[in-house]
C-alpha cells in the first residue's frame, strides 16, 4: 500500500512528469528502431540463415565482414552505387537548377507548374519502374518503335540488356523521377534571393553570366545541398526501380548494392551475412549526408547576411 | 571630367508615365542630391542613370557618352543601395575587391586598392568577417568601400543611410562629405530627408510626382523657393503657410490682410508682382517669427502683432512655439529659451523682407521661377 502510493506519488511529482509524458514515444522507439537495430548488428556477426533458424546462435565473429572485403562482387557493386549516384544526383542538380531558372523567369502560373513538377514524385517508384521497363523494353517498347518508325535506326536497341545502356536507362528513371525535388527547392532559393546584390554585381561589372557565378549560385548552394543530402540517402539505397526495371541484372551488370543486399538477405537467404553488407553500404550513406551536411553547415554561416 | 546630363528622360511602366521629361546636368566633381517624398522618382531616376531601369524615352549622357543601351557594367559607375546590396557569402575583402576582380586587376593592384579603401573607412579589423557578422553601420561602411576601390566616374547613392538609427546617420552623413571631399569624383544622391540634402549637397534637385520643381543650391532653395511645394518640403520645421488677400492700404501701400484681422505690408520685393484683389500665400518660417526680445535677426523691415501661444516645445538652444492664424497652425521660434505657461498671449515680430509670396491658385512664387 505504502509502495503503491509511493510510487504514485513520485510517478506524478512535477520533476518525473516530462519523462512520463515522454516514455510512449521512447518505447515506440526502442521496439521499432534500436531493437531491429541491435538484432540486426547481431546477425550480422552469425551465420544466420533465413532456412534455417537455428544458425541464429552460431556466431561466426568477424567472418561475414572478412569475406564481403575480399568480394569482388560486393565491391563492383559498392562502386557501381557510388558512380550511379554521383552521375544522378549531378545531373538532376543541373536539370533541377535549369528548370527552376527558367520556371523563376516566367511571370504567371509559376504555382500550377511546380505542382505540375510534383507528379513524378507522387507515383510510386516500382510503377515508375515497370512503365519505364516497357519504355525501354527491346521488342515492344515506345522507345525502339519511335526510333526504328523515325528510321533513326533498324536494328532494336537492347537498352536493357547491355550493360551501359540498362545502367543509363535506370538512371533516366531516377532522374525522372525525382529532379523535381532539386527544381522545387532551388526555387524556393530563387525566390528567397534578394534583388539588390544582384543588382550591385551588375554595377560592379559583371555580365549575366559572371552575376549568376558568383552571385547567384552560392547563394542556391545551401537549397542544393539540402536537396543532395536528399538525394543522397535515396539513391545510395537505389532498389525498387533497379527491380522492376532489370532486377540487377543481366548477369549482373546493373547489380546496386541494395539489390545485391537483397539477394543475398531473401534468394540466397543469407541474412547474417546481408546484414554485415547492410552496416557497410550505410557507411556509405553516412559519409554522403555528413559531407553535404558539413557543406550545408558551413553555408549557414552566411545565410541571410545580404540585408 | 565627368559631366551627366538628362535630356528630357521620360520613365513609362506600360501606360504609367512615373517621370515626366525631366532635363538635368550634373557639373563634374558635383555633389547632386536628388530629394522629394516617396514616389516621386528619385530614385527611378537614379536608377536609370545607373541602367537598372531603361530610359523610356530622352537622353542620358555621362561624360561625353550616351549611355541609353549600355549595360550598368560599361558605364563606369558605383553605387551604394539602401540594403547595402553586400554580397552575403563573401567576406568583407572579397565583396571589396570583387568589382576589380571582375575587371581582371592583378592581384596586387586590388590588394593594394582594398587595403585603401579599407584605410579610409576604417574597416582594417573587419576584413575577414562575413556580411551576417557586421553591424548596419560597418555594413554601410563596406557599400561605400566597394564603390570606391573602383574609382569609378560617377557615384551613385539610394537613400544609403535610411537603415540607419538617427545618431549613426548623422555620423555617416559627416563620413559621406568627407568622402566627397577626398575622392572629388561626381555624386548623385537620393534621399527623401531634406536635412540630409541640406547638409551634403552642392545642388539639391527638389522632386515631385515625377516633375523637378526646383534646382539650386541648398540656400537658393531654401531662399528662394519657386512654389509651396519646395517651400514646406525643405526647411524644419516647415514653412508656414497662411491664406492671404491683397488689399489697397492707406498712402498707397499695398497690405496682405491675413485671418483673425492681421495685415502685413506686401514685402518690398513682391510689391511689383502682386495686384490688389489677388488670393495669395504667405510664407513664413518659424525662425522669421519669433517674440520681442527673443532672439529676433537683426534684419531690416519688421511687423509684428499678437498671438496666443498654446504649446511649446523646448529644444535647448531654442524653443518651437506652436500659436494659430485663423484655421491655419503657425509655429514660431523663440531663440532666449524661457517657460511659457499655457496659452500665454506674446508680441510677435516677423522680419517682413524674409516673407515669402505665393499666389494662391497656382502655388508659384510671384517672384516667378528665377530670381535672386
Amino acid at each position: 500500500m505504502s509502495v503503491l502510493t509511493n510510487i504514485k506519488r513520485k510517478m506524478f511529482s512535477e520533476q518525473a512528469t516530462p519523462y512520463v509524458l515522454l516514455l510512449p514515444a521512447v518505447i515506440m522507439i526502442l521496439i521499432v528502431v534500436l531493437f531491429p537495430l541491435i538484432f540486426s548488428l547481431y546477425t550480422s556477426f552469425t551465420g544466420y540463415k533465413l532456412t534455417r533458424p537455428d544458425t541464429l546462435f552460431k556466431i561466426v565473429g568477424f567472418r561475414n565482414y572478412v569475406r564481403i572485403f575480399s568480394d569482388w562482387d560486393f565491391w563492383v557493386a559498392f562502386f557501381r552505387t557510388v558512380g550511379f549516384l554521383a552521375v544522378v544526383i549531378n545531373l538532376e542538380f543541373l536539370l533541377g537548377l535549369g528548370i527552376a531558372l527558367l520556371i523563376n523567369k516566367v511571370t504567371w502560373g509559376q504555382r500550377t507548374m511546380r505542382t505540375i513538377m510534383m507528379f513524378p514524385m507522387m507515383f510510386s517508384p516500382i510503377l515508375v519502374g515497370f512503365q519505364f521497363k516497357f519504355i525501354f523494353n527491346d521488342n515492344v517498347g515506345i522507345l525502339n518503335n519511335a526510333l526504328q518508325a523515325l528510321g533513326i535506326t533498324d536494328a532494336a536497341i537492347p537498352w536493357l540488356v547491355d550493360g551501359w545502356l540498362a545502367m543509363g536507362a535506370i538512371a533516366f528513371a531516377e532522374i525522372w523521377m525525382s529532379t523535381s525535388i532539386f527544381a522545387i527547392l532551388l526555387l524556393a532559393g530563387l525566390f528567397a534571393m534578394p534583388k539588390d546584390p544582384l543588382e550591385a554585381a551588375q554595377v560592379d561589372g559583371c555580365n549575366a553570366w559572371q552575376t549568376f557565378r558568383h552571385i547567384t549560385l552560392p547563394f542556391l548552394m545551401p537549397f542544393a545541398y539540402i536537396a543532395m543530402t536528399i538525394r543522397s540517402l535515396d539513391v545510395a539505397r537505389a532498389y525498387d526501380v533497379v527491380d522492376t526495371m532489370t532486377g540487377g541484372g543481366p548477369a549482373g551488370r546493373t547489380e546496386l548494392l541494395w539489390t545485391l543486399i537483397a539477394r543475398t538477405g531473401y534468394d540466397s537467404a543469407n541474412m547474417g551475412m546481408a546484414n554485415a553488407m547492410a552496416y557497410v553500404s550505410i557507411i556509405l550513406s553516412i559519409a554522403f549526408t555528413y559531407y553535404f551536411f558539413s557543406k550545408l553547415v558551413a553555408a549557414r554561416r552566411y545565410m541571410g547576411g545580404a540585408q | 571630367m565627368t559631366e551627366v546630363s538628362l535630356q528630357q528622360v521620360v520613365k513609362r511602366y506600360g501606360q504609367l508615365e512615373v517621370v515626366h521629361a525631366i532635363d538635368l546636368e550634373i557639373r563634374h566633381s558635383e555633389f547632386v542630391v536628388l530629394v522629394g517624398p516617396s514616389g516621386c522618382g528619385k530614385s527611378t531616376t537614379l536608377r536609370m542613370i545607373a541602367g537598372l531601369e531603361e530610359i523610356s524615352d530622352g537622353k542620358i549622357v555621362i561624360g561625353d557618352r550616351v549611355v541609353n543601351k549600355l549595360p550598368p557594367r560599361d558605364r563606369n559607375i558605383s553605387m551604394v543601395f539602401q540594403n547595402y546590396a553586400l554580397y552575403p557569402h563573401m567576406t568583407v575583402r572579397d565583396n571589396l575587391g570583387f568589382g576589380l576582380k571582375i575587371a581582371k586587376h592583378s592581384d596586387s593592384e586590388i590588394n593594394k586598392r582594398v587595403e585603401e579603401a579599407a584605410e579610409i573607412l576604417g574597416l582594417g579589423m573587419l576584413m575577414d568577417r562575413l556580411p551576417a557578422e557586421l553591424s548596419g553601420g560597418q555594413r554601410q561602411r563596406v557599400a561605400m568601400g566597394r564603390a570606391i576601390v573602383r574609382n569609378p566616374d560617377v557615384f551613385l547613392f539610394d537613400e544609403p543611410l535610411s537603415n540607419l538609427d538617427a545618431k549613426l546617420r548623422v555620423q555617416m552623413r559627416t563620413e559621406i562629405k568627407k568622402l566627397h571631399k577626398r575622392v572629388n569624383n561626381t555624386i548623385i544622391y537620393v534621399t527623401h530627408d531634406q536635412v540630409e540634402a541640406m547638409t551634403l549637397a552642392d545642388r539639391i534637385v527638389i522632386m515631385r510626382d515625377g516633375h523637378i520643381e526646383q534646382v539650386g543650391t541648398p540656400l537658393e532653395v531654401f531662399d528662394h523657393p519657386v512654389n509651396t511645394f519646395v517651400a514646406s518640403f525643405i526647411g524644419s520645421p516647415p514653412m508656414n503657410q497662411l491664406d492671404g488677400k491683397v488689399i489697397a492700404g492707406e498712402g498707397g501701400e499695398n497690405q496682405i490682410a491675413l485671418a483673425d484681422n492681421i495685415t502685413i505690408p506686401v514685402p518690398n520685393r513682391a510689391k511689383a508682382h502682386v495686384q490688389v484683389g489677388q488670393y495669395v500665400i504667405v510664407g513664413i518660417r518659424p525662425d522669421d517669427l519669433t517674440p520681442k526680445n527673443h532672439g529676433m535677426k537683426d534684419s531690416g523691415e519688421t511687423v509684428s502683432f499678437d498671438l496666443t501661444v498654446s504649446i511649446s516645445e523646448p529644444l535647448g538652444t531654442e524653443t518651437i512655439l506652436f500659436s494659430q492664424i485663423g484655421t491655419k497652425e503657425v509655429q514660431g521660434k523663440m531663440l532666449n529659451p524661457r517657460p511659457i505657461e499655457g496659452d500665454e498671449r506674446l508680441n510677435f515680430n516677423l522680419s517682413l523682407d524674409r516673407v515669402h509670396v505665393f499666389d494662391a491658385s497656382t502655388g508659384q512664387n510671384v517672384l516667378g521661377p528665377h530670381h535672386g
